[in-house]
């Protein structure tokens, strides 16, 4: 068993919602290299429509300033909808960070993302234990 | 040129355009840490979008600006946009004048966000040719024999 409730039979699952293609790309590299397996959203309402088709997700990496949906809104509908998964708000808007973060994020990081910045979130690394 | 000139070229060019402030060093390092064997040409693929998806910005905030009244809101909306795909590739001028720009949308400055956004082509375009310049380096030295890669 992994952190963060996955095992060697479901992989760990992340959702990359982010309307930047640029940052959609990078960050789904950056979690592929580790054995995450990435989907990816380009705005707030198609990771609702998502979960409400019935996918389910070890984490959510949700960015602020979308059109259509934006992460505040989505943040909020996912939760309404009983998402408990981590929604990790991902933004430059630092100004805004209170107001997200009070939309129902477990937790908020700046742009850019690192791997150290969302590490407690992602399952240890496939070459230690954790019996 | 033998290899290892080519490819203390390539890392002295790399080093000016940190140097010179064009490129941010760690998020431009971070790129490059996400090629690989198994993606060879990663940054290459990412500075490539960024132009490509950028130019769109660039035509849409021109357009905006020959608007009368300007939308401020929609200006700040599209310069977040753009200002958020150069901070990712480490675009740090094309970044810093984007960030002025804001500043002048949000102060309602016609006049400053014209001025500014000619600075923000200026940086832009600049950064483009270094990039080409040092992409076409980074293809004729090839890939860094990673067991003896310097640390």
């Amino acid at each position: 068993m992994y952190q963060n409730g996955s095992t060697e039979t479901t992989p760990f699952r992340v959702l990359v919602v982010d309307d930047d293609r640029i940052l959609r790309k990078m960050h789904k590299m950056m979690l592929t290299r580790l054995g995450i397996e990435v989907e990816v959203a380009v705005n707030g309402k198609e990771a609702v429509d998502l979960h409400l088709a019935g996918a389910s997700f070890h984490l959510v990496l949700m960015d602020l300033q979308m059109p259509v949906m934006d992460g505040s809104q989505a943040t909020k509908e996912l939760r309404g909808m009983g998402v408990t998964s981590p929604i990790v708000g991902v933004t430059a808007a630092c100004a805004e960070k209170a107001a997200f973060l009070a939309s129902g994020l477990t937790d908020c990081v700046s742009k850019p993302l690192t791997i150290s910045k969302i590490a407690n979130y992602l399952p240890a690394p496939s070459n230690h234990t954790n019996n | 040129m033998d290899r290892n000139q080519s490819h203390r070229q390539v890392a002295t060019m790399k080093q000016s355009l940190f140097d010179q402030g064009y490129l941010d060093h760690e998020q431009f390092n971070q790129l490059e840490e996400l090629q690989d064997d198994a993606n060879p040409n990663f940054v290459e693929e990412v500075v490539t979008l960024y132009y490509r998806d950028s130019a769109r910005l660039v035509h849409s905030i021109e357009q905006a600006l020959e608007k009368s009244p300007i939308d401020f809101n929609k200006l700040d909306s599209y310069m977040h946009q753009f200002r958020g795909s150069s901070s990712s590739i480490g675009a740090k001028k094309v970044k810093a004048e984007c960030s002025l720009f804001r500043e002048y949308c949000r102060a309602g400055n016609g006049e400053g966000c014209m001025r500014t956004f000619q600075q923000v082509k200026k940086e832009y375009a600049a950064l483009r040719k270094k990039l080409e310049t040092f992409f076409q380096l980074a293809r004729q030295a090839g890939p860094v024999d990673r067991a003896r890669r310097p640390k």
